[in-house]
């Protein structure tokens, strides 16, 4: 069994946890070590909200949309997809007619590349996230 | 915080969900602090207040200007030294006299008396902290809102000390990071404008390109520019707009509008359906990275197991994108993406991986030697002189009437998370809180013949959805409330997409709904019923 410490992922308190992990699954999760913003108290959704990690739901391979159906497609092909798609539309319509809406689940470094590819990458500032909702 | 402290909370319901800063509050409160709830539902805090506010929806503005003004007047505000740190005080005192208790009672459905009981609480304690969250913003009136608490805090002088502040409770893990990254249409990292020559100047060296000089657009924006074909392709990244954005009928008429669209997320999600490319990203337990919480500090996730299947994680799905539109930079792991970032950004630059090791940091943290900074505007507000800004009322954009004669109003319950689409997935959580459960009052349930537990119909000008009612006093007469995590009884398909004209947030917490009772045998609790085609206006 290892464990690792790790960040909450659900609201903004940021709660420190500790995944217990056997056999490369997530067996169970408890508070973090000190120093932590919970101090040793975890809610409902810290404690037991972890079984999606493993769901069959998951997607596992990339999705290409064909005659009306998305199948499994490599990623060489997703991502040459997306970039083609993408510089076609910039040079037909200019750059600003692509948008994004980037994650607020997703981390700082994950954020920071993703306003980074509209900005640099296909020259828009058209970025945005649900921080409203 | 304890003894001579106040807790003033405003549209959070904190137990639910931030529960373990619920838990402080509590503790606060067996401590001996006050705790003042405002919120128009019993939420499990108004049973422990010393005072609890049940406004009117909408109504937040004029009950915190009049709580100001009854403290004001009682003579509990240190004059001098408010006019001393402050501007605009003279002007906002007399802006304060249209908000006498009476009027606002009669406008708040708040009783006069609790409203004085409130301002003897705060305006005695030695210390108030005010936490928010969406209940203030999702309004039309949500700017205003903010404002309002802020001119309390500042009329009671409760910034810039521990347990005092206006404290923004974040709904999502890294909605702070998010900003602080500038995944926002206006902004760089670090809130650096875009429009600002010498911000750009510093990006543009960085990364050898020109940045466009004017803001982008705003979601609401996005939508509206597809719908009007100036925009031809959209990203989106974890999230999942067709159950999560208010009028969804609008939403995904526009999802499929759009010539191009990628998704990128852990499930097929409702949105990822509509997409042209769905892209597997991987969740916060197989990948490393910092997250920030809604108090500022920068903290580690670590990868504890591998990616599923051939999925990656999402910065190095963003990575090689990147590369594939010609970009030069490489990174090797994530770690040099944050060093990249902090060169760039002066509130991060002294965060770093190692530093990380011993627990988080808040920002601003200018200089590796800096520890960090809890508290903002310590001696003085950060922008100088503390801004009062007068305020008026302003009614909510949609108000009961003859055909939708009630209050929807929408939230989180403990168990579930947004659209629900990680926790429904946890048998512990999905157990307990299965479905929906719209709350309605007994007489209410009464007058259109709703017993607890039965199937029931909310209708607005924008669409149908189904659930089963929940006859509850928690919330009051001519109020309902649903919460937008179960799919089949999606509530933002009644919700209205109009916003605060300032930060675009739209105005999830007041729409005027019906309700009548389904029959077991007229429907089922599934798809989405469209009723009629959505306008793609946005307030």
């Amino acid at each position: 069994m290892q464990h690792t410490t790790t960040t909450c992922p659900y609201c903004g308190v940021g709660c420190s946890l500790s995944l217990a992990v056997d056999n490369d699954r997530i067996v169970s999760v408890s508070p973090g070590p000190e120093p932590s913003v919970n101090k040793g108290a975890l809610c409902s959704k810290g404690r037991f909200g972890f079984d999606f990690v493993h769901h069959k739901d998951r997607l596992t391979t990339p999705l290409i949309r064909k005659d009306g159906v998305l199948v499994p497609a490599s990623w060489d092909e997703a991502l040459g997809l997306i970039a083609s798609k993408f510089s076609e539309i910039a040079s037909l319509y200019g750059a600003d007619a692509l948008g994004g809406f980037s994650s607020a689940r997703c981390s700082n470094e994950e954020n920071y590349l993703f306003q980074k590819l509209f900005r640099a990458g296909i020259g828009t500032n058209n970025v945005d996230h649900c921080a409203r909702l | 915080m304890g003894a001579g402290d106040c807790v003033c909370i405003i549209g959070t319901n904190t137990t639910a969900c931030h529960p373990v800063i619920g838990l402080g509050m509590m503790q606060a409160k067996r401590n001996g602090a006050q705790l003042i709830v405002i919120d128009p539902r019993e939420i499990d805090l108004a049973r422990e207040a010393d005072v609890w506010l049940r406004l009117r929806p909408g109504t937040d503005t004029p009950l915190l200007s009049a709580i100001a003004g009854e403290i004001y007047n009682a003579g509990m505000v240190d004059v001098e030294s408010v006019a001393a740190s402050t501007e605009g005080f003279k002007e906002f005192c007399e802006g304060l006299a249209k908000f006498d208790a009476e009027s606002v009672a009669a406008l708040s459905e708040v009783a006069a008396d609790d409203i004085r009981r409130a301002a003897r609480c705060i305006g005695r304690a030695r210390n108030t902290a005010f936490y928010y969250t969406m209940g203030v913003t999702q309004h039309t009136t949500g700017t205003n809102n903010v404002l309002a608490v802020s001119n309390l805090a500042l009329l009671t002088g409760n910034i810039g000390r521990p347990k005092t502040g206006v404290n923004p409770l974040r709904g999502q893990n890294n909605v702070q990071g998010s900003c602080d990254m500038g995944a926002l249409p206006n902004v760089l990292t670090g809130y650096r404008s875009v429009t600002n020559d010498d911000v750009r100047g510093s990006f543009e060296e960085a990364w050898n390109v020109t940045i466009p000089a004017e803001k982008g657009r705003t979601i609401p924006e996005m939508l509206n520019a597809i719908e009007e074909d100036k925009m031809k392709g959209l990203f989106v990244f974890g999230e999942n707009p067709m159950r999560s954005d208010p009028d969804i009928n609008h939403v995904e008429h526009c999802l499929h509008h759009v010539e191009f669209l990628v998704v990128q997320d852990l499930f097929l999600t409702e949105t990822a359906e509509l997409a042209d490319v769905v892209l597997p990203g991987a969740s916060f337990a197989e990948k490393d990275g910092t997250f920030t919480s809604t108090e500022r500090r920068v903290q580690r996730i670590r990868a504890a197991v591998s990616p599923v299947g051939d999925s990656k994680p999402d910065w190095k799905i963003l990575a090689e994108l990147l590369e594939r539109l010609g970009r030069p930079e490489r990174y090797a792991d994530v770690k040099d993406v944050f060093d990249e970032m902090r060169m760039l950004t002066p509130t991060h630059t002294g965060i770093t991986y190692e530093r990380l090791e011993a627990g988080g940091i808040q920002w601003p943290c200018p200089d590796e030697s800096h520890a960090g900074t809890p508290i903002l505007h310590v001696g003085n507000c950060m922008r100088g002189a503390g801004k009062f800004v007068p305020l008026e009322h302003r009614e909510p954009a949609e108000l009961p009437d003859a055909e939708y004669p009630l209050t929807l109003t929408t939230g989180r319950v403990v168990a579930h998370y947004h659209t629900a689409t990680m926790t429904r997935r946890c048998f512990g959580l999905a157990g307990t809180w299965p479905e929906e459960l719209v709350e309605v009052h007994p007489a209410d349930a009464a007058e259109y013949g709703i017993a607890d537990g039965d199937l029931i119909e909310l209708r607005s000008r924008r669409g149908v959805a189904t659930g089963r009612a929940w006859v509850t006093r928690r919330v009051p007469r001519g109020l309902v409330f649903m919460t937008f995590h179960f799919s089949e009884s999606p509530a933002n398909i009644l919700t209205t997409s109009a916003a605060d004209p300032v930060t675009g947030t739209p105005q999830l917490k007041v729409c005027a709904v019906a309700i009548r009772k389904l029959t077991e045998e007229s429907t089922s609790v599934e798809s989405l019923s469209i009723e009629e085609h959505a306008s793609c206006h946005i307030a």
